[in-house]
């Protein structure tokens, strides 16, 4: 893709920016994107939820949490380009570091010695960079396979795969190791939280409206922004959430 | 934050000296009972499930055990009509007290069942401050094999006791998920609050 389609795309996807931040949920798309939330349904029952049960079964944990650790440590050259895109040095400064321990006395990155060091994991993407450049989140999106996103987050996935130094570097057979541990790792992920990803799918009334809901507030949570829809939190400063908890 | 800080300024009272430590102590502000109450509450919540996940009890016996400790730390009757919001006004007493009972059935179940997940894990309380009219008492969980989370308890005396009115799993607001819950249950039954009732009765 060239630089123009991008920046294009960009400009399409957060030119849907509506709502102000952590107000609710802005969803103009939902008749679409209940379609593909069971168009998702069907893959995780299909293949994603069997497949993980398999590979947690039959795989022991050392081994899952090796390969989770392998595929981590080849995210963090991306992770470390936003941190400095953020203007967060400090937090490209410890992620640099923990990336040159865990790559040489961790063993190509299976294991993590850095997080002992100090040095844990600080997580980013360019949805959050897009955020502290001041782009708002956008409308809400489930993406087929992917999942729940919002415009801004789904702009800033697509960035991240062409923002990876790490992948113009690696050629094949290593970039299809990178490929199947970080197919790997979201299996491992699937099946350490299978209990609650089934409870939200399987076992909600409504599970777009659940999986919506908890997407949206656990990202607002990750990027610092306070939730005025969230109830009882410290938003709730006129007391009508209150009001409506002791109506009387 | 600032009951940790008081007690941390205890804790130096001796190294610093008496005077040093009346000075720090005078410089604190002053904390509100409120404040340690919630803290307080909290303390006691985390011991019951701290206790509840050491005990290594069945799985029927822990949901008996959380739908015991949601009762006593938690304003039941002030979630449950809040997760069922406006309908909530219609209901007759008698129906209004069947809902609350199915709903704390409701969340013990849906809870209780996952403890198994937290066995050898635990929580521990960080400290409390005013947040609006609530009081917000900040706690890490500590899980097997997962990184520190963060769960915040939102604590109101509104009821005339101190009880937790909410709770935020990584910014997840439990309430607003089991709103989005309810209204789909009341949904699917066309308005119904008996068909709700029979719902919860089996959901969880």
């Amino acid at each position: 893709m060239n630089r123009f389609a991008i920046l294009a795309t960009l400009a399409f996807l957060t030119g849907c920016a509506a709502a102000p931040d952590g107000a609710g949920v802005n969803d103009p798309l939902e008749g679409l994107n209940r379609g593909v939330h069971g168009f998702n349904k069907g893959v995780d029952t299909l293949a994603l939820r069997p497949v993980s049960q398999v590979y947690g079964t039959v795989v022991p944990d050392p081994v899952r949490t090796g390969v989770d650790n392998f595929s981590d440590n080849l995210g963090l050259p991306g992770v470390i380009v936003n941190n400095t895109l953020q203007g967060d040095l400090e937090s490209a400064a410890s992620n640099t570091g923990r990336f040159l321990v865990n790559s040489t006395f961790g063993l190509l990155g299976i294991l993590d010695p850095a997080t002992e060091l100090g040095a844990p994991k600080r997580d980013t993407d360019f949805g959050e960079t897009l955020h502290v450049w001041g782009v708002g989140e956008g409308a809400y999106v489930e993406l087929p396979v992917l999942g729940p996103s919002t415009t801004r987050d789904t702009a800033g996935f697509i960035v991240d795969v062409f923002l990876d130094p790490l992948d113009a570097v690696l050629e094949s057979p290593e970039s299809d190791y990178r490929l199947g541990a970080r197919g790997a790792e979201i299996a491992n992920t699937r099946y350490r939280f299978g209990d609650t990803v089934d409870g939200i799918l399987y076992e909600s009334a409504d599970s777009y409206a659940q999986s919506r809901l908890i997407y949206l507030q656990n990202r607002r949570f990750e990027l610092g922004i306070e939730d005025p829809s969230s109830s009882l939190g410290p938003a709730d400063t006129d007391g009508s959430l209150y009001d409506d908890l002791y109506f009387e | 934050m600032e009951a940790s800080m008081t007690i941390f300024t205890l804790n130096n009272l001796s190294r610093r000296g008496f005077l040093g430590g009346l000075a720090a102590l005078a410089a604190t502000p002053a904390l509100s009972l409120t404040s340690r109450e919630a803290e307080r509450l909290v303390s006691g919540l985390v011991g019951d499930i701290n206790a509840a996940i050491g005990s290594g009890k069945s799985e029927a016996a822990m949901i008996g055990d959380f739908t015991r400790i949601f009762g006593r730390y938690g304003d039941v009757p002030a979630i449950a009509r809040s997760a069922l919001g406006p309908t909530a006004r219609s209901l007759s007493s008698s129906e209004l007290s069947s809902y609350t009972q199915a709903f704390q059935g409701y969340i013990g179940r849906k809870y209780g069942k996952r403890f198994r997940e937290f066995i050898g894990g635990r929580i521990e309380v960080n400290g409390a401050r005013q947040a609006g009219r609530f009081y917000e008492v900040s706690t890490t969980a500590f899980l097997r094999g997962e990184s520190p989370f963060e769960v915040t308890f939102i604590v109101s005396d509104r009821s005339g006791q101190d009880r937790f009115v909410n709770m935020l799993i990584e910014g997840v607001n439990l309430l607003a998920t089991e709103r989005v819950e309810i209204t789909a249950l009341l949904d699917r039954n066309r308005g119904n609050v008996g068909g709700l009732i029979n719902d919860l009765q089996r959901a969880g």
